[in-house]
């Protein structure tokens, strides 16, 4: 398993090379100027002057490349043009936040896509099943801003239940913080979920066809027995897949959710940052994700070879 | 049991009274936008500038009709040159961190603002040279010229006096946890989430300030900032979608105060940016005229703004001083349009009209588009993100733009930079010698008549050559519940929270 990890690991020095190159060349051949966006309505030029030369915009793409390289290589991911705040504190202050979001969706996609993917697929062709189908594509198709605001609507406004936007750390209490997170979390997981459900479904399908389980049918266990322990068990490994990109796609793809309910993620970090052309705190961030992502693959390999002990061995 | 339900309400009663005297009022105010760095020498927002008005006072303020009035300061004196402007600072006033704010933190600020690096107020102190402390409570500022709009200056960041002591020990971190004199004192700030302000007890109208805490919130989407409002979870939010006033007035617990901003909107058309133009419409000014008379602005506020907003002519709107009143605002003339182009020997114009890229700028370049399309002009609208927008502006690269300004105090703020030949914001390459000289020599003259007067010769010289078309000013509108007491609009758009009082909900 050690060397199986270690392999995988080192693959991922170049994948970030390559992350570094792109983002540094697409957001340089972006149009917009960041001096233009730092001076404000009144356009000094002097101003402008002043930031080019401080940011060292009027450098070279390739010399502002290898002075950003120069810069991670001592553990420094720069100042936010905009806030003048390290970029590195920007984002240990906005990560934590994210990833509780993504792991609350997460477990609410998984209590609802669990039971009702594996009804369905025992199920197959009953009510359970049509309506587990229709459940996802309607989880599927209503966007998250959408339904994330019919529910500030509903529930904050109409019935006064819950804040209707907003963030409160954990260490300020985790009722004030769940209180927060309910909806974002219901909004990102149900989609989610979704998605989860239909591929559970689909590879219960196939397992449950496998002659493994007939063999345990006909050992005689029961039904729950088989259905829980032999089958889905085995229909998880490409819902473990899944499960791993969503998680990523989570940590950067929460965007609108945290723009409607105005929690201060790392999506709305990067949109406001892209915006803003602030260069450095879109870059870090970027590198933080694809670190992230290569981090979440390598611990689905991982868990594969838990839910599955042959792929370790290989 | 008598017994135990006495002790029961006498322990309901203390409880009750403890917690009135440990209820923190904290006032929650949705911004638009996240501030930028908050330290008044480099500021540029104007969500900035909300957060500001609770945080830093200034030499001079303004009412609620945009009359500049003492604050720091209690008041000054021009020399007969125009040269030399004497102010006397208000005794007694502590900063933040408890040093005195005297006269020679008013040089120390001064000179800040105007020789930092990068600082966005050098060119707003541009005409002053020196300033000299003549004793605690007096000082003298030196110009290089007369500048009359140089008090209205000193009314906003130019004006807000920091501490000394604290910005020598932040350095250029003293964005970071700014220290100054107004009636809120700093707390924290979390990027993109909130900045919190309490209350300053040693400020020197201490009387006025009824709230313990402020905290702003930025929450970009204006339908969750108004769904916050509606909900309680915030108190105050400014610039609500004009399409949801109507929600917010059948609203029992919202009221909406509202003030015309100092600012105006308008189509800026590229005539000689970098070069001259030759298309027709940048070439000839019939074209243009033809141009403004197939446009309607009272449909575009009605279409786009559902009539909230306030139609104009001019740099200024309708209701400021400033306004001239003689030079009506045109209307809508088909014929006469036509009669332009054939005049100008056009039959129909092309050109592409650059627009940025949110559903209200949209909308108002469809309108134009349409109503323009009648007469002759075959318009293509180009949404362009604002970022992309500054760039194509700046490099030329564009034929007209609809686009505003946030407004200024003083008319030159207005005006100058944005009419004369090297003006800073002069996008559409306009150059007329003699509008330089009447813009020059008004912000030189000595009463407000005469300034006037000069202004009044300039826009009769430069409006008819239609570079920048003046077509509305928005009215801003700060929504807050009937809790929030004594809050008034200001027409600079600021929050000021001095006499506002918060009553349990």
């Amino acid at each position: 398993m050690l060397p199986f990890v270690g392999r995988r690991a080192l693959t991922a020095i170049p994948t970030l090379f390559i992350v570094t190159l792109m983002v540094f060349a697409i957001q340089r051949s972006l149009p917009g100027d960041p001096a233009l966006i730092l001076a404000g309505e009144q356009q000094d030029p002097e101003v402008i002057a002043f930031i080019r030369e401080r940011y060292r915009l009027d450098d070279p793409v390739p010399v502002q490349y290898l002075a950003w390289l120069g810069q991670l290589a001592r553990g420094d991911l720069g100042r936010s043009l905009r806030t003048n705040e390290r970029v590195l504190d920007l984002i240990g202050s906005k990560l934590p936040v994210t990833i509780e979001l993504a792991v609350l969706s997460m477990l609410v996609a998984l209590v609802i896509a669990l039971p009702i993917g594996v009804l369905a697929a025992v199920r197959r062709g009953t009510a359970v099943d049509y309506g587990g189908t229709v459940l996802a594509l309607t989880g599927l198709s209503v966007p998250n801003f959408w339904l994330g605001i019919m529910l500030i609507l509903l529930v904050s406004v109409r019935l006064g239940w819950l804040p209707a936007s907003g963030y409160v750390p954990l260490s300020e209490g985790v009722w004030e913080n769940l209180r927060r997170m309910i909806m974002p979390a219901f909004v990102l997981g149900t989609g989610l979920a979704a998605v989860l459900m239909r591929q559970l479904r689909s590879s219960m399908l196939g397992v449950l066809r496998q002659d493994y389980v007939r063999t345990a049918r006909a050992k005689g266990l029961r039904g729950a027995a088989v259905n829980v322990r032999h089958a889905a068990r085995n229909a998880l490994i490409p819902v473990v897949t899944i499960l791993g990109l969503q998680l990523g796609a989570l940590l950067s793809g929460a965007v609108l959710t945290e723009q409607v309910f105005t929690i201060p993620g790392f999506g709305k970090l990067v949109v406001d940052a892209v915006f803003n052309r602030d260069y450095a705190v879109v870059q870090g961030v970027v590198l933080v994700t694809a670190t992230g992502y290569i981090l979440i693959n390598l611990l689905v390999d991982v868990a594969y070879a838990v839910l599955d002990p042959r792929i370790g061995a290989r | 049991m008598v017994t135990s339900v006495r002790r029961t309400s006498v322990v309901a009663v203390a409880a009750v009274l403890l917690s009135a005297a440990l209820a923190q009022t904290t006032l929650r105010i949705g911004l638009a936008e996240d501030p930028d760095v908050l330290d008044p020498a480099l500021a540029r927002t104007y969500v900035g500038r909300i957060v500001f008005a609770s945080l830093c006072d200034k030499l001079f303020d303004i009412d609620t009709s945009a009359a500049i009035v003492p604050q720091l300061a209690t008041g000054y004196t021009v020399s007969d040159d125009g040269l030399t402007i004497t102010i006397d600072i208000r005794q007694g006033v502590l900063f933040h961190d408890g040093t005195p704010m005297d006269a020679e933190a008013v040089k120390y600020s001064l000179d800040r603002a105007k020789n930092l690096p990068g600082s966005n107020r050098a060119s707003e102190l541009e005409q002053l040279e020196s300033v000299t402390v003549v004793d605690e409570d007096t000082v003298e500022l030196h110009l290089s010229t007369p500048f009359a709009p140089l008090i209205a200056q000193l009314a906003d960041r130019a004006g807000m006096i920091v501490s000394p002591t604290a910005a020598e020990a932040a350095g250029e971190g003293f964005g970071n946890a700014p220290v100054c004199a107004g009636p809120f004192r700093f707390v924290e700030r979390v990027a993109q989430d909130r900045i919190v302000l309490e209350r300053f007890a040693d400020y020197y109208a201490a009387d006025q300030v009824a709230i313990d805490r402020v905290v702003f919130l930025p929450i970009p989407d204006s339908s969750v900032r108004l769904a916050n409002l509606q909900s309680g979870d915030l108190d105050l939010i400014e610039r609500p979608a004009p399409t949801d006033l109507p929600t917010m007035r059948s609203d029992p617990n919202i009221v909406i105060p509202s003030v015309p901003s100092l600012g105006y909107q308008g189509i800026t058309i590229n005539i000689a940016n970098p070069e001259p133009r030759t298309d027709p419409l940048s070439a000839d000014v019939r074209v243009r005229e033809a141009f403004e008379l197939a446009i309607d602005r009272n449909t575009i506020n009605d279409v786009v703004f559902g009539g909230e907003f306030v139609v104009g002519n001019q740099p200024v709107p309708p209701s400021s001083p400033w306004y001239v009143p003689e030079v009506a605002i045109p209307t809508r003339d088909v014929e006469r349009a036509r009669a332009l182009l054939d005049e100008a020997g056009v039959d129909r114009v092309q050109f592409e009209m650059m627009v940025a890229n949110n559903p209200e700028a949209i909308r108002v370049g469809e309108v134009i588009q349409a109503l323009a399309g009648e007469v002759g002009f075959d318009i293509t609208l180009r949404a362009t993100e604002f970022a992309t927008a500054l760039d194509l502006q700046e490099q030329g690269q564009y034929a007209a733009f609809p686009v505003g300004w946030s407004g200024r105090i003083d008319p030159d703020g207005n005006i100058h930079q944005f009419h004369t030949c090297e003006g800073a914001l002069n996008e559409s390459g306009y150059c007329d010698e003699e509008v330089d000289r009447l813009l020059n020599e008004a912000r030189a003259a000595p009463t407000t008549e005469a300034r006037y007067d000069l202004y009044r010769q300039a826009l009769e010289r430069y409006l008819p050559d239609r570079h920048i078309i003046y077509l509305y000013h928005t009215v801003l509108f700060f929504p807050h519940r009937t809790n929030v007491e004594g809050f008034q609009a200001y027409p600079d758009g600021l929050i000021r929270l001095q006499g506002v009082t918060l009553a349990q909900r």
